[in-house]
């Protein structure tokens, strides 16, 4: 088997919490505490969670965006978050991202040529002027943009025309890994399913790994090869995409499952209320982080943290979970059947 | 048969600019019976948010102009005087906004803005107002009431901050209570509760609710009835069954075509999710024929041309489309 | 559901049910373009850029516009009222204050745009430095608090006091005195707009920190900047106006406002127009500056003109 595109090792970001006049550290926030996990080529990875569960943060790490605390990042056999920022520049280049906010991630005061050029003259991929030109209107013509609108400032733009923008200069780099951070969430419903398309079409055509982070559990069915689950820092379940949606793991993903609205009247899943609200990633509950809301918690989920690993119930081979629920004898264990099409289909 | 609860007819809400008159919301009524539900859905600028805030009249006059009219237990609200309009709001209507942080008071406790529409409305004394404050979050389900009285919004998550809104919010007993999005910021677990939490205040309250949301699975839960906006205007109106099931308005089946469905790669029937190509016209020009026209599969120079109107296509439903068929029509 | 199957043939319908038309409920807009719609759109724009123009006009062409030498002594015609020959009346020295007061505007102009200019220039400098490395942040931070701490007017009579009384120094020490907000007002957008997604896209984009700051930073904080700077412009000619009439600004020699106002004092009670056309033209020309600043703010950042 060939190595992976993209491969996190435990990977760790803690910010400092400063405080006082000298501005000490006076406690960290665990945004991200231990996470592994890897992306073939042209393969999809979906990073789901709520809020503050630290799925941008991996995000942004990966990105190299700022140090990480511990662990490694592995980009195509090479480790790149020790690399000094002079060999990381060509590393770059194999990964782009495209953002949530379609309003704040285009400059204001650049016009879209200069946006889509940039990347293009940083990483050398243009030899002339007229080359240059030549890919940024190819760059239009992909986000399917009108050639003309290059020379326009993003302000005219409507926000699913400004993420198509946005597509373009990650394409621009020519990358092999698209991050796409919640790249769809602040979309209406139509303009999404354009967007959703785009970038179905793109990864079929151009071979693309993507990254794509979301709390909408069904655009991520829809786009997704693999699903990993976060809460609180950790991953806590990763598994292809019908495993995890047929027979959920662990109660974090199946309280998620659960939750979703169903679009269809009259009709209601029998629905896993979760009790109160996610802990504080400054002081995570010890053991098993989920265990203050997990409907199943025993004394063991508040000690001892379980460890991610491979689940001999599921559905498909390569489904792992952090649960200890998995040791008890099946008639014990709530998730040893699959329970996603009661789940689910309605 | 008795007057619905609130009746808006030719809502027409129109914002000054500077480059040209904004139509937000063009010519649009509805009605919501006593402890009815109503979902006002549709995209970012159709003009569901200006029209919940219209009811309201929390429309700055000038640049905004609100005309039609607003007749709510049969008094047309735009005719009243700003005082009258103060002790309907919160009191007889009262509203609960998508961001419930920047909607609550960060200097006062909990206790106190619950208490606030208490004591100003029901003439409630202090210490009345801080039990009955404690009841309302008891009745929002927030655990140990008494103690979180004392709070403040800092102190609370989200999802408890949206409780709190829907405690003050029903603090007055309101016969009718606008929901603008009121889930949209928050988590889809703590959505969960939330969505819970407003069908069982439904049952033990009673009050008719507007639903303002773009979320059409929040539609299917909670709503009894939808009216569909587009571009300013009511584009379809349909018991909420029927809307999902035979959805007649090409926007609302594009709506629906374009939204995946959870559990689509069990059951194998994952496809390409439609689009709805283009873009939502500007307001700020009049558009002669069918707002939806430049985007709609169907339409024809006729769509273009001539605005089509509210038709009956079905019992209680009604769609603005020339070619939407009608119930019967349909052969086999 | 099949879309296809919903909707009758392509055909005419047979029974057209058009909409009633919905007339406008708000008289016609008819859009303003071009420069002059700008500044129909902008009035406080309009109303702050031409009075400064004005001052402008007056400073540039004041030996054109009827006066005579200001400094010109005239002992026998002292204290006269304003006439047909003095518009504005004559000092307790005979000088013209017509003149001194056209000619003061030059001063005041000339304190304002090089006070707002200069700790402008420094003041992005040095908030970009202390935005952008962080290890600097927090030294030159406390430094500026230090500089805060003391209340401008006595930093600008200190600084003074340690030189000779000319518009130049007059110039530093205001400009010394201003720059600490000037930093701040930079280090805060720079922090925000660092936090930008569009930024993070940059450097993922395998942009260099120079290019970051000359590309996506600096343009982005031009406008804050700009607002700032009229503030500042206004807040040095009213400092300058200050130091010269407790004497410790521009010197006596030069008819500024300050002066002037510092000169008519004595004769307050007695002969009021010396103090009051001065302090009429400082006026107009802070509130000129103002009204243009808070114009080019609302028409900068219309989020911001919102929340202010």
């Amino acid at each position: 088997m060939s190595s992976p595109l993209l491969d996190v090792q435990d990977l760790k970001k803690h910010f400092p919490i400063r405080g006082g006049f000298f501005g000490g550290v006076t406690g960290h926030v665990y945004a991200v505490d231990g996470v592994s996990f890897h992306i073939n080529k042209g393969e999809t990875l979906s990073l789901v969670g709520e809020s503050g569960c630290g799925k941008s943060t991996v995000g942004k790490a990966v990105l190299q965006l700022f140090g990480i605390t511990d662990g490694q990042v592995v980009l195509d056999g090479k480790r790149i978050d020790d690399m000094p920022a002079n060999s990381l520049r060509p590393m770059r280049r194999r990964m782009q991202v495209v953002f949530q906010d379609p309003f704040s991630s285009l400059n204001p005061r650049m016009r879209v040529r200069d946006i889509l050029a940039e990347p293009i003259r940083n990483f050398g991929l243009a030899r002339n002027g007229a080359e240059l030109t030549a890919k940024v209107a190819k760059l239009m013509d992909t986000v399917r943009l009108p050639r003309d609108a290059v020379n326009r400032w993003p302000h005219e733009f409507s926000g699913g025309q400004r993420q198509r923008i946005g597509i373009a200069r990650a394409l621009a780099a020519e990358p092999d890994l698209i991050i796409c951070d919640e790249a769809v969430s602040a979309l209406d419903v139509s303009v999404k399913a354009q967007i959703v398309n785009l970038l179905q079409d793109l990864q079929g055509e151009l071979g693309l790994a993507l990254l794509f982070i979301s709390h909408d559990l069904a655009i991520v069915e829809h786009m997704t090869h693999r699903v990993a689950v976060m809460y609180l820092g950790k991953i806590v379940e990763v598994a292809p995409k019908r495993s995890l949606f047929a027979a959920p793991k662990h109660p974090y993903t199946e309280a998620l499952l659960s939750a979703v609205p169903v679009p269809m009247p009259g009709k209601q899943r029998e629905r896993i209320l979760l009790k109160g609200d996610v802990p504080s990633p400054i002081n995570p509950p010890t053991g098993c982080r989920f265990h203050t809301r997990c409907p199943y918690a025993f004394d063991r989920c508040r000690t001892e943290e379980p460890p991610l690993r491979p689940i001999p119930t599921a559905l498909e081979a390569g489904h792992t979970a952090a649960c200890h629920l998995h040791d008890l004898p099946a008639d014990r264990n709530p998730l040893a059947v699959a329970k996603g099409q009661a789940l689910l289909a309605v | 048969m008795a007057e619905p609860l609130l009746v808006v007819e030719n809502l027409q809400t129109h914002f000054r600019t500077p480059d040209g008159i904004n139509r937000a919301v063009d010519g649009v009524s509805f009605h919501v019976n006593a402890g009815e539900t109503v979902a006002i859905v549709g995209e970012s600028g159709c003009g569901k948010s200006v029209t919940s805030m219209s009811i309201l009249r929390l429309i700055p006059e000038p640049p905004g102009k609100i005309a039609g009219s607003i007749r709510f237990q049969g008094r047309d609200l735009l005719k009243l005087s700003e005082p009258e309009m103060r002790s309907i709001r919160g009191n007889d209507i009262s509203m609960i906004f998508q961001e419930p942080m920047t909607s609550l008071n960060p200097v006062l406790n909990i206790g106190r803005q619950i208490g606030e529409t208490l004591r100003l409305h029901q003439g409630l004394s202090a210490r009345e107002a801080e039990a009955k404050a404690v009841e309302m979050l008891k009745l929002v389900g927030i655990p140990e009431p008494g103690r979180r009285v004392r709070e403040y919004p800092h102190q609370l998550s989200g999802g408890m901050r949206q409780r709190v809104m829907i405690a003050i919010a029903l603090a007055c007993n309101p016969k009718l209570l606008i929901a603008d999005e009121p889930t949209t910021a928050l988590d889809v677990t703590i959505q969960a509760q939330i969505l819970e939490l407003m069908r069982d205040l439904k049952r033990t309250v009673g009050a008719a609710i507007v639903l303002i949301t773009h979320d059409l699975g929040v539609v299917a839960e909670v709503a009894e009835r939808v009216v569909v906006m587009y571009a300013g205007k009511k584009v379809e109106e349909a018991p909420v069954v029927e809307l999902f099931n035979t959805p007649r308005h090409p926007y609302t089946q594009g709506l629906l075509g374009s939204m995946p469905k959870l559990g689509s790669s069990l059951t194998g029937t994952e496809t390409r999710l439609a689009e709805i190509p283009g873009l939502v016209p500007s307001l700020k020009q009049k558009i002669p024929g069918c707002v939806f026209a430049s985007r709609c599969p169907h339409a024809t120079d006729f769509c273009v041309k001539v605005a089509p109107a509210l038709e009956p296509k079905a019992p209680g439903h009604v769609a603005a489309c020339h070619y939407a068929l009608k119930e019967g029509a349909i052969a086999a | 559901m099949s879309s296809a199957a919903a909707f009758s043939s392509a055909s005419l319908p047979q029974d057209v049910a058009a909409a009633p038309p919905m007339p406008d409920v708000l008289p016609p807009v008819k859009p303003k373009k071009g420069f002059f719609g700008f500044l129909r759109r902008n009035p406080t724009i309009a109303i702050g850029g031409g009075l400064l123009l004005l001052m402008l006009c007056i400073a540039v062409f004041a030996p054109l516009l009827w006066t005579v030498d200001p400094t010109a002594l005239a002992p026998a015609r002292r204290t006269r009222e304003p006439s047909a020959m003095y518009w504005f009346g004559t000092d307790m020295l005979g000088r013209d204050v017509y003149s001194r007061v056209l000619y003061g505007a030059r001063i005041s102009l000339m304190v304002g745009f090089s006070v707002a200019f200069c700790s402008s220039i420094i003041g992005l400098t040095i908030g970009m430095i202390s935005g952008y490395v962080r290890w600097a942040d927090s030294i030159i931070m406390r430094i500026m608090d230090g500089m805060m701490s003391i209340p401008p007017i006595l930093l600008a009579i200190a600084l003074m006091a340690l030189t000779r009384g000319s518009v130049q120094n007059v110039i530093l020490a205001i400009t010394v005195a201003e720059i600490p907000r000037v930093s701040r007002l930079v280090r805060g957008v720079v922090l925000s707009l660092r936090e930008q997604p569009y930024v993070d896209a940059a450097v993922a984009a395998g942009t260099r920190t120079p290019r970051i700051i000359l590309r996506h930073i600096l343009p982005n904080t031009l406008a804050p900047i700009t607002v700032q700077a009229t503030y500042v412009c206004a807040a040095a000619m009213i400092t300058e106006a200050i130091l010269s009439f407790i004497g410790a600004g521009t010197p006596p020699i030069i008819p500024s406002w300050g002066n002037i106002m510092a000169e008519g004092r004595a004769l307050w009670q007695v002969k009021p127009y010396i103090v009051f056309f001065p302090a009429i033209f400082l006026s107009i020309t802070v509130l000129a500056v103002n009204l243009l600043g808070d114009g080019l703010r609302d028409a900068l950042d219309p989020r911001m003109a919102k929340r202010v």
